[in-house]
């Protein structure tokens, strides 16, 4: 019972993870819709490989601009380990096959850890930069290992499970995935509370002191850095396991900012942080981006939007309310953000509005688009309609400003009290 | 030789754009310790808004208006962004930066179209200058050796020669004594940010026409421009142009020698044929390896001298 209450969160959220994709199971056919399962696959394996950088930004202090490196061998290492199970090179449970995608995540993490980690803060983030332009420029050289620009596809049915499941549909790899997602992300947990985890931490804060205790701060990034490696490997390995293909994007810069993004935004100082940046990331990604072709900008901005005001993260944001919860106020926060909520939507629809306006002009027009708000047809080139979304923009801003003052005082008030009686702020 | 004179002198120009790019960039790393990812920005800007420009009143205008714009932007970002992130630590504001890259990415795309623009070089510099062994010299590229090279001048004599100069030098090592003195440091940080960005617009203004003004330029030079600084080393404008003049040189004469490591193995009597191990890394031919080479430099050289070239201190 023990277990239960000290690991509800996690039992909570696998609960809801294994529920969430039957509220779109297509009951009159029994079938799942591909679409979630794979959208939350890939929210699985993005999450891991969040994780696996927060293991070096949040908690080593290492910004890497090439995490996707690692990530991206990884799929390679598993892609190739599962072609050569098909040909009967060796045999291997296919639950097991993200292991390779980690082996090899660990193996290259070390190797080019061993360069990166020479250096920390600035130089260290130019290094992973240059490494990952490298290795996502001989990925279009070396056709035998990378497969040039078609990439390596694999047929994930081997015949080889251990419980003698196929992994035909996307619902049996979700489960797969997130199985290996808990594994993962457990693992990682627990390695923040070893030795090297909390030395990272120190050497991160200050890795001068971190010296003069007797480690070798080279030695303990180049530890992490192999460690994280492992696990960007196995989201690697699952990435290949969903979607059947590898192709050197998988390397690229695009996908080491994705995790930065989702890290970022998440919040890089608690442990679940970029798991809740991510979901918000790939939702952005894949639902905004089926609508809109300006997602990235919307990831940009809010991506600023959390740089400029609230550096904690989500996460952060949502740890600044335990105080408050201590002293079992928090209802007195209801109100204040209930009339904070329209101005801030305000300003959202403002920006969406002009944002897709814009792009409509250019790049929609371009593909013969037309531009429609619940079906009604809209002239793009109208006054109205632009002096609708500047409104929304500008007034609603004002609004926000004063909202976001009384907010203020009330948190202010709030906080203080907490102090008084004595709760750690 | 001819291939050797030709590709010296594209070489040089290349090597002189980039080093218009770059000495804001270093100034900026320098001093402020942003690393700033929107500095290639500035450069796709400054090429977009000449682009704009030159429609409406010509290539001449848009050499001075487009600049001074960039200039603009590159002052609001320091004022009413970097200025508040700077509180939250360099990360943040390299982030900062990272996310308005990606954002005037996006705008930019949204502005102007997916595809590229015809942002053309003008009827007046339209022509070869001269020519070398048949191959023709166009007259726009010596007009930008020679505003690049007017610029140099321009930022060696003002950095050495004036006040302001010389008080931004001195923010550069000891910004709180120079606080101390009396200076507005603030102000000189949103000046050498501004200046900076204007001289990467300028860039974008001459370089657009010479290669292609399109939504994807900036993240191309970006990392190139990166490698150039680190290069070249913190604090140092002569590491700098030596380090823009050898990339610009090494990426243009790598496109030109067509030889791989199996040509070379060839000259000392070892035939590498497709069943030698590592036949395919032996194979490979310089030109494709070119875009990789400053790469390769900048990651040895941090690792092994992290000052860089002529730096007075570590990346």
């Amino acid at each position: 019972m023990s277990f239960v209450r000290r690991n509800w969160l996690w039992l909570l959220a696998a609960v809801i993870l294994l529920a969430v994709p039957f509220l779109f199971y297509d009951w009159t056919k029994g079938r799942h819709s591909g679409f979630a399962l794979t959208l939350l696959s890939e929210i699985g394996v993005m999450a891991i490989f969040a994780l696996s950088f927060n293991m070096l930004m949040g908690q080593a202090g290492l910004l890497s601009f090439g995490h996707a490196v690692l990530f991206g061998l990884g799929s390679y290492c598993t892609a190739h380990a599962i072609n050569a199970v098909k040909a009967g090179t060796f045999w291997m449970p296919i639950e097991l096959v993200p292991l390779v995608g980690g082996l090899g995540g660990l193996v290259f993490g070390y190797l080019l850890g061993w360069l990166a980690t020479k250096q920390r803060a600035t130089a260290f983030a130019m290094i992973t930069m240059g490494l990952g332009e490298l290795v996502s420029a001989a990925a279009l050289m070396f056709m035998a290992f990378f497969g040039g620009e078609g990439g390596i596809s694999i047929d994930r049915v081997m015949g080889t499970s251990l419980f003698g499941i196929s992994y035909a549909t996307p619902w049996q790899v979700y489960c797969l995935v997130l199985i290996w997602a808990f594994i993962a992300a457990s693992l990682m947990k627990l390695q923040t509370e070893t030795p090297l985890g909390r030395i990272a931490n120190a050497t991160r804060d200050n890795f001068e002191r971190a010296q003069f205790v007797g480690y070798d701060p080279r030695i303990v990034r180049l530890m992490q850095f192999t460690l994280s490696g492992f696990f960007a490997g196995i989201a690697g390995g699952l990435y290949v396991m969903i979607y059947e293909i590898v192709t050197f994007d998988t390397l690229g810069a695009a996908k080491s900012a994705n995790a930065l993004l989702a890290a970022y935004i998440g919040g890089a100082g608690g442990f679940f942080g970029p798991i809740l940046g991510t979901i918000v990331v790939v939702l952005l990604q894949s639902g905004v981006s089926l609508i809109s072709s300006a997602w990235l900008l919307y990831v940009g901005v809010l991506f600023i939007v959390m740089v400029m005001f609230a550096p904690v993260g989500l996460i952060g944001l949502i740890g600044m309310h335990t105080p408050i919860r201590r002293i079992g106020r928090l209802g007195e926060l209801v109100v204040p953000y209930l009339r904070a909520f329209p101005a801030a939507l305000s300003v959202m629809l403002g920006f969406v509005l002009m944002v897709e306006l814009a792009s409509n002009i250019t790049i929609g027009a371009a593909q013969g688009k037309k531009f429609a708000i619940a079906g009604m047809l809209i002239n793009t080139g109208s006054p109205v309609i632009w002096g609708i979304g500047l409104l929304g923009l500008i007034g609603g801003g004002f609004w926000l400003r004063i909202e976001a003052r009384r907010f203020r005082r009330r948190w202010d008030a709030l906080i203080e009290d907490a102090k008084r009686q004595g709760v750690v702020v | 030789m001819e291939v050797f004179i030709v590709s010296l002198l594209n070489g040089l120009v290349y090597g002189m754009l980039l080093f218009m790019l770059a000495s804001g960039l270093t100034l900026i790393l320098s001093m402020m310790g942003v690393l700033n990812f929107a500095h290639a920005s500035a450069y796709m800007l400054g090429a977009y808004f000449a682009y704009t420009i030159s429609l409406y009143v010509g290539f001449w205008p848009a050499l001075i208006i487009a600049p001074i714009l960039c200039g603009f932007v590159g002052a609001a970002i320091e004022m009413w962004g970097l200025r508040r992130v700077h509180r939250n630590g360099h990360i943040a504001e390299l982030l900062f930066t990272f996310g308005l890259a990606l954002i005037i990415e996006k705008g930019v795309q949204m502005g102007w179209g997916l595809l590229p623009v015809p942002y053309r070089v003008p009827a007046l510099l339209d022509f070869p200058l001269f020519s070398i062994y048949g191959t023709n010299f166009p007259a726009y590229r010596a007009f930008m050796l020679l505003i690049s090279g007017m610029m140099f001048g321009a930022i060696w004599l003002g950095l050495t020669r004036t006040r302001i100069g010389l008080v931004i030098q001195a923010a550069l090592t000891h910004p709180e004594m120079v606080g101390a003195l009396g200076h507005n440091v603030p102000r000189i940080f949103t000046l050498v940010f501004a200046a900076g960005t204007a001289l990467a617009g300028l860039a974008g203004v001459i370089g657009g026409n010479y290669q292609v003004t399109e939504p994807a330029m900036a993240f191309t030079m970006g990392p190139i421009v990166f490698v150039v600084v680190v290069f070249g080393g913190l604090g140092s404008l002569t590491g700098c142009f030596i380090a823009s003049i050898l990339m610009g040189l090494i990426q243009t004469f790598a496109v030109v020698f067509d030889v791989s490591l199996a040509d070379l193995l060839a000259k000392i009597g070892f035939i590498v044929t497709a069943k030698t191990p590592l036949a395919e890394v032996l194979t490979v031919t310089l030109p494709r390896i070119g875009a990789l080479l400053p790469f390769l430099m900048m990651v040895l050289i941090l690792v092994f001298r992290p000052r860089g070239l002529m730096g007075t201190r570590d990346t």
